[in-house]
């Protein structure tokens, strides 16, 4: 299987782990990436300011993919949200003729062909291929599923249940460790209105943060670069501001399953993390 | 609690409500009950009483048009789709509440923390800047390099008409 990678705007900069572990993990399953460098912005912040923009941008990005024939593998959930929505909304030939007027002075055209995929629902495809390649990592780990990796159900057409999601808690499983359950598994990060009020937007990591604190997880896993800025960038941040310990490691999906791929740690981006994992390699033997 | 006032009759605008329902997004305003199945599981509602769904549904469709896009609650909304998974009308919150966003940024109200996004990705594609230290950095870890600009956005932007609003 071959893919287009689209990194969109954070994960390149600044949750640099994320990507290199998903290069790695993917390669090792023989799933192929490709760059493509014309890539942009997938479009997200732009649906409040103005939907024609945010339209014209997302599928700027889908005729690009289109170009070359290849599907897309997300690994930001609000780009994968965004594309996807993009891609459903051209279903409706009247949009779709009119963003595509939008597209022409860039010599761009969006037929409809593409098939938009979050890198968790790819490895969760391969959970099979996984769990025979898996040495088991004696972890306990609390998975956050965030909103767009599920929400709105209606452009995921089946995958996952946005009410009781299974998909990450089945990899963490396939991995030889174990999901742990916590109260509120389902809220949101808070990232999403960090820039409009950080006290409120704090108050909703640090709340998620107590609740995996009482279960003695090892450590987190999560599948956007959003809810990782909230829970391991800014984790310390919230001890300070809330005069609280946490100290809860956050890996990203890949980080996890690369350990269990026997990956090294370096190529797995393991040193970016901002809480420290090192506890976490030791108890792995590492 | 805040004291409040009686509403005016002259300070609603019955139109507002037809203008979000044709706003993408917006279509289903009308569908509402008030049931409050949406800022009962909010979450930002849950830890802040300056996001109300229901709230702003409401006076939306009352037609207090002034507050509800000068203010900036319509901007506490996360887009989780929590509400909008469990509303039994159909609502679709998280797209009302860009609806009335756009409406807030056409009459000159974009929230500031927007502004300066839309003016990002206009002038460099993305989000977040690249430059020749992020470049190295990338190398360093083996990662390939990115196109530091990207003008087709801007290009996009003139043609859609947004630029005038975020600069």
């Amino acid at each position: 299987m071959k893919y287009a990678l689209f990194l969109g705007c954070t994960v390149p900069v600044r949750t640099m782990g994320y990507e290199l572990s998903t290069r790695a993990v993917m390669k090792k399953l023989g799933i192929e990436l490709v760059d493509l460098k014309e890539f942009g912005c997938c479009g997200f912040p732009l649906e409040s300011i103005d939907h024609d923009t945010y339209l014209s941008v997302a599928t700027r990005n889908l005729a690009i993919a289109e170009e070359h024939g290849l599907p897309i593998m997300t690994m930001c959930s609000a780009c994968n949200g965004s594309l996807l929505k993009a891609h459903m909304a051209m279903n409706d030939e009247k949009i779709k003729s009119h963003i595509n007027d939008t597209l022409t002075p860039l010599k761009r055209h969006y037929n409809g062909s593409i098939e938009v995929k979050h890198a968790a629902r790819v490895l969760y495809e391969n959970i099979e291929t996984i769990k025979e390649m898996a040495t088991p990592l004696p972890l306990k780990i609390a998975a956050h599923y965030g909103c767009h990796y599920t929400k709105p159900s209606e452009i995921y057409e089946g995958f996952e249940d946005p009410e009781v999601p299974y998909s990450l808690d089945d990899v963490i499983r396939a991995v030889g460790a174990e999901p742990v359950q916590y109260e509120n598994k389902k809220q949101c990060c808070g990232g999403a209105i960090l820039g409009i009020d950080e006290s409120v937007s704090l108050e909703m990591t640090r709340e998620k943060l107590q609740h995996v604190k009482k279960t003695g997880a090892d450590a987190m896993t999560l599948v956007c670069p959003f809810c990782d800025i909230m829970y391991d960038v800014n984790q310390r941040r919230i001890e300070s501001h809330f005069d609280e310990k946490f100290g809860i490691p956050v890996l990203f999906l890949p980080q996890l399953v690369g350990l269990a791929l026997g990956i090294p740690s370096d190529e797995l981006g393991l040193r970016l993390n901002r809480v420290p994992v090192r506890s976490l390699l030791k108890t792995l033997g590492d | 609690m805040e004291k409040k006032e009686p509403i005016d009759m002259n300070d609603l605008d019955p139109s507002f409500k037809y203008e979000i329902a044709s706003q993408p997004g917006g279509e289903h305003i009308m569908k509402c009950v008030q049931c409050a199945t949406c800022s009962s599981g909010c979450p930002v509602a849950s830890i802040s009483d300056k996001f109300n769904p229901r709230r702003i549904i409401r006076m939306a469709i009352l037609g207090l048009k002034e507050r509800v896009i000068t203010e900036d609650f319509v901007w506490y909304c996360a887009a989780c789709y929590t509400c909008s998974e469990r509303c039994p009308q159909d609502v679709r919150i998280p797209d009302l509440m860009s609806a009335i966003r756009n409406i807030a940024t056409k009459e000159g109200h974009i929230h500031p923390a927007y502004k300066e996004q839309g003016r990002l990705i206009g002038e460099m594609g993305r989000l977040y800047e690249v430059t020749d230290f992020e470049n190295q950095r990338r190398k360093k870890l083996g990662l390939p390099q990115l196109k530091e600009k990207n003008d087709e956005i801007d290009s996009i932007y003139t043609k859609t008409g947004v630029k005038k609003v975020i600069t």
